[in-house]
């Protein structure tokens, strides 16, 4: 069980009841910061690598990228595996569990011949649509096969409905290479 | 005789000997079963399953999976002199044996009992899963089967989630070509034999067999020869595992996308029982669904692929209306409206109506309706036949004879009559639904010259449709809801799965609209529901018949002492206890 602790409200005496006091030492806090932000010594400024003049991040100028987290989710793409494959084998799982159904894949098969021919199968078209994606991240962690992957792209924006779907070129442009998976498809498959 | 004193009170054994039963005690439930019922059968009349590969009902058991391991039990044997000792509740005490049984291949006997879960059992299974997952290559992501695939059901169900299996997997052949329309996978099989049996006992082409052995054992077909019977994509249906898979439906979708229709096959007289698998307004697959009274289990290949015509580049989508010898596209209201008015410059007996015993009874009804309100005679129907395969193809190739023969009379003799009709200037238009005159019927253009007026429906562009003024785009078996009667009288329904492609429309509502655009009367039929209740008050065979009542598993209505010789095979294996059928 958590501890629970049960608050009194402070008892005020007569100069705190005025509020006079509080404002005035309030606005003084306030209007230390006004002054440093205009010297260029605003609080925060080495974290969000700015001038220190005025405290708002002056985005898209200024960006907070590298301080994105590891996990942080971004817009889903594909990638491929150290030999150049692609590592999704069409299994649409991540068209199933996706909640807004913004995932569309038509299977196709890999042909005879191919390198790759015993993985047998593949996208041949792989559609996201970033209009409907709510970023959760369900294909990531649903995905048996590591191909799909949320990166830190988050500012997905166009000028028509059309250019908001990621096909199939676009998701292994963002996505890449990715090394270090489980090679599943090795040599004793 | 309960005045008698000297009566007592029966055994249950006793009980259920005279009604040719015998009593078993399933989990703890003491229930009667006809006496040589298998145990896997008893268990499911219990409700209890018994998890299984190689068993099949429709198929010999030969007991190979091992799958369906339970534990049994008998009554001790008494010793010599000494009677059988019966408890409170008339049972004798069972006995467990130390070592489980399968469930398949096994009677049950008289006061036998059966267990389906406790240590023993659940200990078995685990160990058969763990050994039928030893080799098994765990494609799931690529496997076709994946969804619909009892290693992967009975695996989460029954194994242990983790393999021990540290050693190198067998290598067998994967993706193999065996057949025109099958892959096979050998890694992917269990040795379950089903394929094996069907091709031997049900297909009579014994193509597939066991080579190699132990832990090597592969299915293979004959060298000489290829998995290419017209039934062998039952096998695929059979395969328990993602082994055979259909190159037709090969990685088109995953099966948890498609929705499932009961419906019927409309390729011939048999009219087996289907499912259609739908996703969107496409059809993937068609597949057959047990119906003992029809196709058993099985439907033919050519029969299973043939959904694929109608969503062809050929479909009809939108009624037409030719215009200096081209087909122009209209709206519907334009085309029946011009089709009526049409139908009106011309007597009644210079109209001939072609339908066809491919339609539903409830488009045959109404089409006897449109020729009332034309007020003509001529009504015929073509007659298409083709060889039987002495299983389940039927010589007669259209889905509805015995219903266009109930509703339209017999009609196929009038063909003859209006084909004369036409050469001789007697018959001068045409309405023609949903039949290729150039094919089955033998027109020829010399014959259709004489029809100044030709309208007629059909769901793919045909030699008709292009000799047609105006044409009227249908729906096809998926697209639709209507019965029909097959060869043996049966009266069957076909279920909508989904929705007529493009501007097309369900047949009986281009004739409704046709007689109401002719008769000039308000609608009164905005369901097919209200056609059926028509027909089962005009009709004496469909008295009291409705779409519930007719069920998926279709009602007799009519006997043609007509058969389906793979059922009369089957029941005689049946019968002689070869299989459970």
């Amino acid at each position: 069980m958590a501890k629970v602790t049960k608050l009194t409200r402070p008892t005020l005496n007569k100069s705190d009841e005025v509020y006079l006091i509080g404002i005035f030492k309030g606005t003084l806090v306030t209007l230390k910061h006004a002054f440093k932000s205009l010297v260029g010594k605003s609080r925060g400024s080495e974290s969000l690598k700015s001038s220190g003049l005025g405290v708002t991040m002056q985005y898209p100028e200024e960006k907070w990228d590298d301080e994105l987290p590891e996990y942080y989710r971004g817009a889903p793409a594909l990638v491929t595996d150290e030999q150049d494959r692609e590592r999704c084998v069409s299994c649409q799982l991540c068209e199933f569990i996706c909640p807004p159904k913004a995932i569309k894949i038509i299977p196709g098969e890999i042909p005879e011949g191919d390198e790759w021919a015993k993985v047998e199968k593949k996208p041949k078209e792989f559609e996201i649509d970033m209009i409907r994606c709510i970023y959760c991240g369900l294909c990531e962690e649903v995905c048996p096969e590591q191909a799909i992957y949320l990166r830190k792209d988050y500012a997905i924006t166009g000028t028509s409905r059309e250019e908001m779907v990621h096909d199939k070129e676009r998701l292994y442009e963002i996505g890449g290479k990715r090394v270090g998976l489980v090679n599943k498809w090795n040599n004793l498959k | 005789m309960s005045d008698t004193p000297t009566t007592t009170k029966l055994l249950p054994k006793d009980e259920a000997a005279e009604k040719g039963l015998v009593n078993v005690q399933i989990d703890g439930n003491w229930i009667q079963v006809p006496r040589g019922t298998r145990m896997i059968e008893a268990c499911k009349i219990a409700e209890k399953e018994v998890p299984h590969y190689c068993y099949h009902p429709k198929l010999t058991s030969p007991g190979n999976c091992r799958m369906c391991l339970v534990q049994m039990g008998m009554p001790p044997r008494p010793a010599p002199g000494a009677d059988p000792v019966f408890g409170d509740d008339g049972y004798q005490e069972i006995g467990w044996m130390p070592r489980p049984v399968i469930a398949c291949a096994n009677t049950v006997a008289e006061n036998m009992g059966i267990k389906t879960s406790g240590d023993l059992v659940e200990k078995t299974r685990e160990g058969v899963m763990e050994f039928l997952l030893i080799n098994h290559p765990l494609d799931c992501p690529i496997c076709d089967q994946a969804g619909e695939c009892s290693l992967q059901e009975f695996s989460v169900e029954h194994g242990r989630g983790q393999s021990r299996f540290v050693e190198d997997k067998i290598k067998k052949p994967k993706n193999v070509d065996i057949g025109p329309r099958i892959n096979l996978d050998d890694e992917r099989c269990i040795m379950c034999s089903r394929c094996i049996r069907f091709m031997d006992e049900v297909a009579d082409d014994a193509v597939l067999g066991f080579s190699e052995r132990g832990t090597h054992t592969t299915v293979t077909c004959h060298p000489d020869r290829r998995l290419d019977s017209n039934y062998g994509m039952n096998t695929i249906d059979l395969c328990p595992v993602g082994a055979l898979t259909s190159k037709d439906f090969r990685f088109q979708m995953r099966v948890w996308f498609l929705k499932e229709t009961k419906s019927i096959d409309v390729n011939c007289g048999t009219g087996c029982n289907t499912t259609v698998w739908t996703r969107g307004n496409q059809v993937y697959r068609v597949t057959p669904r047990r119906n003992d009274d029809v196709n058993s289990e099985w439907m033919p290949d050519s029969h299973r692929l043939a959904f694929h015509e109608v969503q062809g580049e050929n479909r009809l989508t939108d009624p037409m209306i030719k215009v200096d010898g081209k087909h122009e596209i209209t709206d519907w209201n334009t085309a029946i409206n011009s089709a009526a008015d049409a139908l009106k410059e011309f007597e009644s007996s210079e109209v001939a109506i072609i339908a066809s015993a491919r339609q539903t009874n409830e488009e045959l009804f109404l089409t006897q309706g449109l020729a009332d309100t034309i007020g003509t005679e001529n009504v015929a129907t073509v007659e298409r036949t083709g060889e039987p395969d002495g299983k389940l193809i039927s010589a007669d190739r259209n889905p509805n004879t015995n219903g266009a023969k109930l509703l339209l009379g017999d009609s196929t003799a009038k063909l003859a009559t209006i084909k004369d009709g036409l050469n001789d200037g007697s018959i001068k238009a045409l309405i023609v639904l949903n039949e290729d005159l150039f094919e089955e019927a033998n027109f020829s253009h010399d014959d259709l010259a004489g029809a100044e007026l030709i309208i007629s429906s059909h769901i793919i562009a045909n030699k008709t449709a292009h000799a047609s003024d105006i044409v009227l785009p249908g729906a096809s078996f998926a697209e639709k809801r209507g019965s029909m009667v097959n060869v043996t009288g049966r009266l069957q329904r076909l279920n909508q799965a989904i929705q007529p492609s493009g501007n097309s429309k369900e047949d009986w509502e281009i004739i409704r609209d046709l007689i109401l655009a002719i008769n000039g009367e308000s609608n009164d039929m905005y369901m097919i529901e209200d056609v059926v209740k028509m027909i089962a008050e005009n009709v004496t065979e469909f008295n009291g018949l409705t779409f519930s009542k007719i069920g998926d598993q279709g009602t007799q209505l009519i006997e043609t002492g007509v058969e389906i010789p793979l059922l009369t095979k089957e029941r005689e294996r049946a019968a002689a206890g070869i299989i459970v059928g």
